[in-house]
């Protein structure tokens, strides 16, 4: 078996776990600002009792995020020793920028946004949003900056011992992959934040409950989450998906399950990827749409999987062509979902359809499937590297760890999570059977 | 470049030290100074504020270690791998306990959680003495630079070692004390009524037994690792730290007893900050020391940065603390004076 094995699942189980919190945080962020802004320059206590209803249920998954973040910061140690050490001093700014730069910053007025209104005044406390969205949205960007740098490697030497060291901060932090990928994973977390806000909203509206707040809930997310659920797609997804296919061609193979190369490549908007047969099982395709895609004409050659070595191929194709799939057909769904509520709603006839506003509370869970699969695809696309064509995953473990030690600890990290995200739903949940009118009547956590 | 980011990582993680070691010792001392639910409410409240930013230095000082040590970073976390677990579920515990314990009325759920805060708490202060502990002791490590340590041998600090071991635990009792006293200093500063009153009587008791615990620590110290002996006459810095250590503690032993609150927390700093730049000093260029091979020694010179790579990072360090130390500044500000809950409060802690 891969000695890297139960490291890699580790990883993967408690990355994934611990997104689910950063991204609603990224996303709230944004709205609260909106929020609080709206409340600066429309006076009245409305929109700022719904910004404090938001901040609440940002505090508490604020805290669960960084819970679940710092033990990722220390599995680069603990468990890919041999990644820290071939590439610590890159990898290494980008996660030491992030706590210097963003956490410092997160941390220090989070007590002062979530509690801290009459302490400041209303001008400082709507300070404390943007600190806060600012704080999240750059610790956002050091962590996919890091993240770009491991898919293609940009700005560094190699040292005489054969490790990799910074030789450009701008390059690194510049990178035309780190720049399309935070603007596409940026995006996708406000996706998230609205599609929470509009289902709380959703929810009061069906429960004829809280009916002003309800109101402001949904005329804030149905507009920002519909624009962020265009640019996901367009431009920033496809300009993610012209950057795979020019430095990582295997892994926009297999995202597509493509076998053969040639021009006209046409792509499969359903089948089952059969990689023993190199084919894919009851295809509907589109022609020529995969060339159009990846380089910009429907003529140019997209090559396939059996153009690369097989060694190079990414080690679950099966998996990555199901994440992609997901990831694209969802964040269709999802524009949709927010095109046809936002047009009722501004039609004024969103409170009265009962249907709509079912399938606006229920659609909440459907981003945070969207933006995991999008991480798996991102992460099993650059597979076997952990450094894109630098450094082989199965190469970059901690040598001395026992894979027993990784299973281990990885049914620990499965019983606390399991744990957390009780405690998690059980205060959030509080929190909207409570209300946004709670706030007024001066009830604090006490 | 290597001596500089050698101490630049030291004061980083002395800074840790400094500002998360007072909500950790206020927790470890959680149950002893506060009884009802008011002033359990007090002692939270009065570190609410600030424990995610003190936190945050751990983070900060974690990746400076990665980009200017990697090899260190790779072979400590690695070798220690269990004991790092059982601190990351700790630190995830304690958060929890801080954030969620007030968030329900219910009496059992806080007691819970307050057991929850103040072992985790007073674990994690032994542990992170047992790391320096280690770190002083020495790791048996490989050619390669890697090595792997069981939790415990025959507890005797020498070949082959465990994690725990007589020396590792006397510098784990010796971290627990010296944190609950800085807790109870920064208690008996900044949060009031009776739990401020019986953190001061704690601070001056902790702050005394460590007078008495500092000797035998040294003394071990040097028995276990005698390189540190030798290299302390000619170490000036090593002098004037210890020299600061001794008068820190001597303040904080004057000032408790007359309450001058913040001098007795200053002179608890002095010593934190005193102790680990003279332990620093000494170990000097030494950062993870080889057992039973000295020469195996990983240094601050073949930490597996380069030159080059270390000038790289200085640039946004040198901009990115100052900006860090002002959000502190602005933090403390913002929140400053006595904390004292009431019974009946809107408050959120």
């Amino acid at each position: 078996m891969d000695p890297a094995f139960w490291h890699r699942v580790q990883f993967a189980f408690t990355a994934t776990y611990h997104y689910l919190f950063p991204q609603l945080t990224m996303g709230l962020a944004l709205v609260i600002v909106v929020m609080k802004t709206l409340g600066l320059r429309r006076g009245g206590d409305g929109w700022n009792r719904a910004a404090a209803f938001w901040t609440r249920i940002f505090g508490i998954n604020f805290a669960l995020g960084v819970v679940t973040g710092i033990p990722l910061e220390f599995q680069f140690g603990t468990n890919w020793g041999g990644l820290a050490r071939y590439s610590g001093n890159v990898i290494g700014q980008t996660l030491a920028m992030e706590g210097v730069f963003a956490f410092f910053l997160e941390s220090s007025f989070l007590a002062l946004l979530v509690y801290g209104e009459r302490r400041v005044g209303r001008i400082g406390h709507w300070l404390a949003a943007v600190a806060l969205w600012a704080g999240s949205w750059l610790s956002g960007y050091f962590i996919v900056a890091t993240n770009a740098f491991l898919q293609h490697p940009v700005g560094y030497a190699v040292a005489p011992d054969g490790s990799l060291q910074l030789a450009s901060l701008g390059a690194l932090l510049t990178s035309a992959w780190a720049v399309t990928q935070y603007a596409h994973t940026m995006l996708a977390a406000v996706v998230t934040g609205a599609f929470a806000v509009a289902a709380v909203g959703a929810y009061y509206t069906l429960r004829r409950i809280h009916a002003d707040a309800a109101r402001r809930f949904l005329a804030v997310a149905l507009p920002v989450g519909f624009v962020a659920a265009l640019l996901v797609a367009f431009p920033t997804g496809d300009r993610q998906a012209k950057l795979v296919a020019a430095h990582q061609p295997a892994a926009l193979a297999a995202m597509e399950g493509r076998f053969e190369t040639g021009p006209y490549a046409e792509i499969t908007m359903i089948g089952q990827p059969n990689v023993a047969q190199r084919r894919i099982d009851n295809p509907i395709r589109v022609p020529g749409m995969l060339s159009f895609l990846a380089y910009g004409a429907f003529d140019l050659t997209v090559r396939g999987l059996a153009d690369f070595p097989e060694d190079t191929w990414p080690d679950n194709i099966e998996l990555l062509y199901y994440t992609f799939h997901i990831m694209v057909g969802l964040g269709t769904l999802l524009l949709s979902v927010m095109a046809l509520t936002l047009l009722l709603h501004v039609r004024g006839r969103l409170v009265t359809n009962r249907p709509a506003l079912w399938v606006l509370m229920l659609a909440f869970p459907f981003p945070y499937i969207a933006n995991a699969a999008g991480w798996i695809t991102a992460e099993l696309g650059r597979q076997p590297w952990v450094v894109y064509g630098l450094l082989r995953t199965r190469d970059a473990a901690s040598p001395l760890v026992h894979p027993g030690s990784a299973l281990f600890s990885l049914i620990g990290f499965c019983g606390l999570y399991l744990a957390l995200g009780l405690l998690f739903v059980l205060m959030v949940v509080r929190e909207i059977l409570h209300g946004p009118d709670a706030a007024a009547e001066g009830r604090g956590h006490v | 470049m290597f001596e500089l980011w050698f101490w630049l990582v030291a004061a980083m993680f002395a800074l840790y030290v400094l500002t998360d070691g007072y909500d950790l010792g206020a927790g470890a001392l959680h149950l002893l100074v506060a009884r009802h639910d008011t002033e359990r409410r007090t002692v939270i409240a009065t570190i609410g504020p600030y424990w995610d930013a003190n936190e945050v230095w751990l983070i900060a000082a974690g990746g400076s270690l990665f980009v200017a040590f990697p090899r260190v970073l790779a072979a400590g976390l690695s070798g220690f791998y269990l004991a790092i677990f059982i601190i990351l579920w700790c630190l995830a515990l304690r958060a929890i306990a801080i954030e969620f314990r007030s968030h329900l009325r219910e009496p059992l759920w806080r007691a819970f959680w307050d057991a929850a805060f103040a072992v985790a708490s007073a674990l994690l202060a032994l542990l992170f003495g047992v790391a320096l502990g280690n770190v002083i002791r020495g790791v048996p490590l490989t050619p390669d630079g890697w090595f792997k340590l069981t939790l415990f041998t025959d507890f005797r600090p020498h070949d082959p070692a465990g994690i725990l071991d007589w020396y590792t635990l006397l510098a784990g009792v010796f971290a627990l004390v010296a944190l609950a006293a800085h807790g109870a200093a920064f208690l008996a500063w900044h949060s009031g009524g009776v739990v401020a009153d019986r953190a001061r009587r704690l601070q001056v008791l902790l702050h005394a037994l460590l007078l008495a615990l500092w000797p035998l620590a040294t003394v071990a110290t040097m028995a276990v690792n005698p390189s540190l002996l030798a290299a302390l006459p000619g170490r000036p810095l090593a002098w004037i730290a210890a020299v600061l250590a001794a008068a820190g503690l001597i303040a904080a032993l004057w000032a408790g007893p007359r309450r001058r609150a913040a001098m007795a927390f200053l002179g608890s700093a002095a010593f934190l900050g005193g102790m680990l730049v003279s332990t620093a000093a000494c170990l000097f260029p030494v950062l993870l020391r080889a057992l039973p091979d000295p020469a195996r020694s990983i240094t601050a010179y073949a930490g597996g940065a380069t030159a080059q790579g270390l000038r790289t990072a200085l640039g946004w360090w040198a901009i990115g603390i100052p900006i860090a130390i002002l959000w502190f500044v602005i933090l403390h500000l913002l929140h400053r004076g006595r904390v004292e809950a009431k019974a009946e409060t809107t408050g959120p802690y």
